[in-house]
């Protein structure tokens, strides 16, 4: 792997360098001392991940079981950094300072108010009661305890790609935003080298860095390991966003100052809703920027439809489906574990996403000297963040919080591939081969290769989505598609009469209907698609909506699961189903 | 308790739908989080404290019901490996 990963990355510095470097002395753009300390800051960075995450093999069992769960030994600490850290991403760094710049502080309330209720109803209600059948029964993945409760081995065929094609764009995010964050902080770093990209790494270099290193702890650490990297990085996303809104403050001229330039420039970006009295502020700003007499250019008044905002509550579903987060729900050491997850989630997301989100905001409309901080047009949404710090701070403060935010924005990868290595292993390989014709080198073998065959599949989609979306709306596309296929782990938890055909109507509705929404928005492209347009709602809602109902009238017209089963997952008052 | 804890969930996601502050950012707490967005941060430590009460007085008892069968299951296995283990 190393062999192939080495040539591979000489191929991508050719072409980043290419034909540039022939005429690097000519034109080779200026070299920046706090570029290359950014570089050395997020290459430091990223050799303590691999330390961290290779430490997890020193504690492995060596056996299949144990890469993948850790033998259930995680507590309720490493459990909630765990679960904390693989749900919130570069979605919730980069994404939401993103968002936020873009339609103001509505993405608080759209995503982490929401997320904090339906993300520990989801722990409570679904992954407590999915840890203890997966300990009573060894199940593995999702997909091997659906087969089981609604009896059907083929369910796994419609389920697997499913699943799959919603966690690369996941991956997506995680790659884009880790990448982008690296090319922006590390211009000037080498500029010999990348002339073409004024000395910064650029993104295809830095997005193979990213997945290689994690891979590389991936490999060796498997869930353990994941799971100390995931505890170090979710202390990072805590103490960076805190270190930042801070520092960012300050050379604003204090937190009141940020916030009193956005009211003054645009006071739409401080509420949820706007009217004419925001009109006339706009109209009045935008005179005085084009008499030059203000160095804002102020923005339309932007506001949230009340439904789309209502609706935004059906996205946070998605993580009842996640086949990352059930593998770390897995890992638990006893039901008790999930109690502190369960109840400081939303804490913990408050406290990561609400200095983002104000970072966004005042990026509206900060001013430093009485010069814009910011360019007035064009600004990709992915940048504002590492923009931000880039512009305001300098040296080796700078470098270190955008090697943090760089580095904490790939940390869902981790997760990611170790959840889709076990799935082909377990779910594809291991069972249609026969699990016990697979000896565990064999399927750790197996698990691993699939895992870079899907590294080098979302690296290439990576280049392709890199100008198209922003992490924020490919992140939303992606929790749509997990969201749609809740009502299956629900109506298997807690519906008897729930049965197989219903599962296979609900996934196969779910994918239909999601892949018609998604190709209505340009695959994304149109990040303000909702549906109807007179009566706006979120996608999710209709394909929520179409996939429950596909889930309860086909299980109502088709024969209900056997005694035997129902017995097995509803042990208490099975003949009700009858 | 589990209607308790049910009922101020719901009670949270209609608070959260705050159209009364969608026009105004004023009064800023600490003159620097608007109005609407500290509504927000309050719902976001509301959710602790439900859900605090939620694992409390409203756990699953199915769910220890599994894990007592998880762990009885275990403890025969290792019963008859070693057994097995003893007699060879």
């Amino acid at each position: 792997m190393i062999a192939v990963a080495s040539t591979l990355m000489s191929l991508l510095l050719a072409q980043a360098s290419g034909p540039a470097s022939a005429a690097a002395s000519a034109s080779a753009p200026a070299f920046s001392q706090d570029g290359l300390n950014a570089l050395i800051l997020i290459a430091v960075y990223m050799l303590i991940l691999v330390l961290i995450g290779c430490g997890g093999s020193l504690f492995s069992l060596g056996t299949a079981k144990d890469f993948f769960t850790a033998s259930h030994s995680i507590g309720p600490v490493l459990l909630l950094f765990t679960i904390f850290g693989t749900t919130m991403t570069a979605f919730a760094i980069i994404g939401s300072s993103g968002e936020a710049y873009t339609g103001g502080i509505g993405v608080y309330g759209k995503m982490v108010s929401w997320s904090g209720l339906i993300h520990s109803l989801c722990f409570f209600l679904v992954g407590i009661k999915l840890w203890a059948f997966g300990k009573r029964y060894g199940y593995q993945t999702q997909i091997e305890f659906f087969r089981d409760r609604f009896e059907s081995h083929n369910l796994g065929l419609v389920l697997f790609p499913a699943l799959v094609g919603l966690v690369v764009p996941y991956l997506l995010t995680g790659l884009i935003g880790g990448g982008k964050a690296i090319e922006t902080m590390t211009v000037g770093a080498l500029p010999d080298l990348f002339a073409r990209s004024k000395g910064a790494v650029p993104f295809p270099v830095g997005a193979a860095a990213i997945t290689f290193i994690v891979l590389l702890y991936v490999f060796f650490g498997g869930a353990r390991g994941t799971t100390w990297v995931n505890v170090f990085q979710t202390i990072v996303f805590i103490l960076i966003g805190a270190l930042t809104f801070t520092v960012i403050a300050d050379k604003l001229g204090g937190a009141k100052q940020a916030t009193a330039n956005v009211a003054k420039y645009n006071p739409t970006f401080l509420k949820i809703g706007s009217g004419e009295a925001d009109q006339a502020v706009f109209d009045t700003q935008m005179a005085q920027f084009e008499a030059k007499k203000s160095p804002i250019k102020p923005r339309e008044p932007e506001r949230v439809p009340p439904m789309v905002f209502l609706t935004y509550m059906f996205i946070p579903l998605s993580v009842a489906m996640f086949p990352h987060l059930f593998q770390h729900w897995l890992t638990a050491k006893s039901a008790k574990s999930f109690r502190l997850s369960v109840v400081a989630h939303p804490i913990l997301m408050m406290l990561v996403w609400l200095p983002c989100v104000m970072i966004g905001v005042w990026a509206t409309s900060a001013m430093l000297d009485g010069k814009a901080v910011l360019p007035q047009t064009g600004v990709n949404a992915n940048l504002v963040l590492p923009m931000m710090v880039k512009k305001l701070v300098s040296g080796w403060q700078g470098s270190l919080l955008i090697a943090a935010i760089a580095s904490a924005s790939i940390a869902v990868l981790d997760s990611q591939f170790l959840a889709i290595g076990s799935m082909f292993t377990h779910d594809i390989a291991g069972h249609y081969l026969g699990h016990d014709r697979l000896s565990d080198k064999t399927k750790l073998m197996i698990g691993r290769g699939f895992i870079v065959v899907i590294a080098v599949a979302t690296y290439l989609l990576g280049w392709y989505y890199l100008q198209a979306r922003t992490v924020f709306s490919l992140g939303v596309w992606c929790f749509t598609g997990f969201a749609s296929l809740s009502p299956i782990v629900f109506a298997a938890l807690y519906w008897k009469r729930a049965t197989k055909a219903g599962a296979y109507a609900c996934a196969l509705t779910a994918a239909g209907v999601g892949l018609w929404l998604c190709a209505q928005s340009n695959w994304g492209a149109n990040a303000d698609y909702y549906v109807f347009e007179q009566f706006p709602i979120m996608p999710v809602t209709i394909n929520l909506a179409a996939s429950t109902l596909a889930l309860v009238l086909v299980s109502l017209v088709t024969p209900p699961p056997s005694a035997a089963t129902i017995e097995k997952f509803f042990p208490r008052g099975a003949a009700a189903a009858k | 308790m589990r209607v308790v804890v049910y009922g101020i969930v719901v009670v949270l996601m209609i608070l959260h739908h705050d159209v009364w502050n969608w026009h105004r950012y004023e009064p800023l707490v600490f003159g620097v989080i608007p109005i609407g967005l500290a509504h927000h941060v309050g719902i976001s430590l509301a959710a602790g404290v439900v859900w605090f009460l939620a694992v409390n007085f409203a756990w699953p008892r199915d769910v220890e019901q599994i894990e007592r069968e998880a762990a009885e299951a275990q403890r025969s296995a290792g019963h008859s490996a070693g057994g097995r283990g003893g007699h060879a």
